[in-house]
This record gives structure tokens, C-alpha cells and sequence, in this order.
């Protein structure tokens, strides 16, 4: 069974709710007064931040579209797929949070996106359930 | 602590991965909209394994929120990709899912991706 259009605007749904949560609660984590912390209350009181307030509501509403893709598609198949976000967070984090990204992590970085490409080109599902 | 972190990570996450894909591919296809969503939240409410699998994201949660306050957001995503191969072995043994040469040789080429991402 090959990816239908519906599967692909989830998959992009997907990749785009998540960078956008993760670049609005790295941002609000690191401007948050309090310093790092094992304490779990810790975490809690930076929720009520807004940018990580939001940042947790749209990895929220990512869980629940990633839920919806699981039902469509094998787990070997959705995790190479929606690997384009590691690349979106790369550049996130160089554009918008001054992060230094060396040569090496860029290489990386391709080099997931090369596997992710060789696994879509797979079968999507192959579980006796969506047989 | 960073590598404490990310081992948390991505064991969390691979457990609770591997709890959806089981309890999703039983549910039957789902959409994504305001029925949707509502639908998927009631199905986490019923379902125990889901239950159980929100609880290994929220452990997985708390460490990737750790591990962004003190590293770069461009290590720490990269690096929760390390439990790609461990995802894939648990999709084929526990899953049954069918694991061919192309899916195999993509998913080491990823984890060779992360290994220079984290170095």
C-alpha cells in the first residue's frame, strides 16, 4: 500500500505542529528565570510560561496527528519518514535561536534525511491488521 | 547527566512508540480535525496500553525539556533519533512487522546520521 494524499498532509501536519512546539519550548525553556533543575515542580512552573505553555500544547495536538498516522502506517515506516524534522530543527535552531551548527552535525543531519528518503520508498504498512 | 538524559529518552520513548503503533493499528484508520482528535483522546482514555504509553512519553517529555534547557535544540532533537534502531528491531519482533533489506539499510544509515550529529 502506497502513501495516499491524506497520509501525506498528515505526515507534513505532523512534521510542522512538531518543529514549531519544540522551537517555542526550547525558546521558552531557556529564557526561563529558574536554573535547570531534576526537580520534577521545576518543569511544571515553566509550563505556565507562555512560550512553553504553547510549545506544549502543539506537541499535544502533533501526538494525537502522529496517533493518527500510526493507524495508517507501520512504526518502521512513520519514524524515517517524519525524519525531515530533524532537519527543520537545524535550522531552527541556527536561524532563530543563534545556535552554532558545526559541518559535522550538518552532515548528520543529511545523512538522516538519506535514510528517511530509502525507507519511505518501502511499503507503508505490513502488519496482518492493515493487510 | 547529557547522556543519562537522552538514554532516558529514548527508552521512554521507544516503550511508549511501540504501545501506540500496537493499540493504533487495533483501533483502525483514524483521522485528524476536531472529531478526530476528540475521538483519539476517548480512545486514550479507554485503552490501557495507550494510557501506559502517554505515561512513557511524559517521562521522555520531562527529559527532553532537561536535556533543551542546557543543550542546543539542534543536539537534542537529532539525538532522540538514536531510538530509531531500537524502534525498528521492537517493530519487527514485537510488532511482526516486515523489516526488508531497503527499510533495514535506511534506518542504519539514520543511525549513522545521529552518531555524527552527537559526536
Amino acid at each position: 500500500m502506497r502513501l495516499t494524499a491524506r497520509t501525506w498532509s498528515i505526515v507534513f501536519l505532523f512534521i510542522a505542529l512538531k518543529a514549531v512546539g519544540n522551537f517555542a519550548l526550547a525558546w521558552g525553556m531557556k529564557h526561563f528565570a529558574e536554573p535547570a533543575s531534576a526537580n520534577p515542580l521545576h518543569y511544571l512552573r515553566a509550563m505556565f510560561e507562555p512560550a512553553v505553555g504553547a510549545g506544549v500544547v502543539l506537541l499535544l495536538v502533533s501526538l494525537l496527528t502522529r496517533m493518527a498516522l500510526l493507524s495508517l502506517a507501520d512504526l518502521s515506516y512513520v519514524l524515517p519518514v517524519t525524519a525531515i524534522g530533524y532537519v527543520l530543527a537545524a535550522l531552527i535552531g541556527k536561524y532563530f535561536l543563534s545556535e552554532a551548527v558545526t559541518p559535522q552535525r550538518w552532515l548528520g543531519t543529511v545523512l538522516i534525511c538519506l535514510g528517511a528518503a530509502l525507507v519511505s520508498s518501502t511499503t507503508q504498512s505490513t502488519t496482518k491488521e492493515s493487510l | 547527566m547529557k547522556w543519562f538524559l537522552v538514554i532516558l529518552m529514548v527508552t521512554a520513548t521507544a516503550a511508549s512508540d511501540v504501545l501506540q503503533s500496537h493499540e493504533m493499528k487495533r483501533a483502525g484508520q483514524q483521522s485528524v480535525g476536531a472529531r478526530g482528535f476528540l475521538r483519539l483522546i476517548q480512545l486514550i482514555a479507554a485503552r490501557g496500553f495507550l494510557l501506559l504509553a502517554m505515561g512513557c512519553m511524559a517521562v521522555s517529555f520531562f527529559s527532553f525539556m532537561a536535556l533543551v534547557q542546557t543543550e542546543p535544540l539542534s543536539f537534542a532533537v537529532p539525538a532522540s533519533a538514536a531510538s530509531f534502531i531500537l524502534e525498528t528491531l521492537l517493530a519487527k519482533f514485537v510488532l511482526k512487522e516486515r523489516i526488508n533489506s531497503r527499510r533495514a539499510i535506511g534506518t542504519v544509515i539514520v543511525m549513522a546520521g545521529v552518531l555524527l550529529v552527537g559526536e
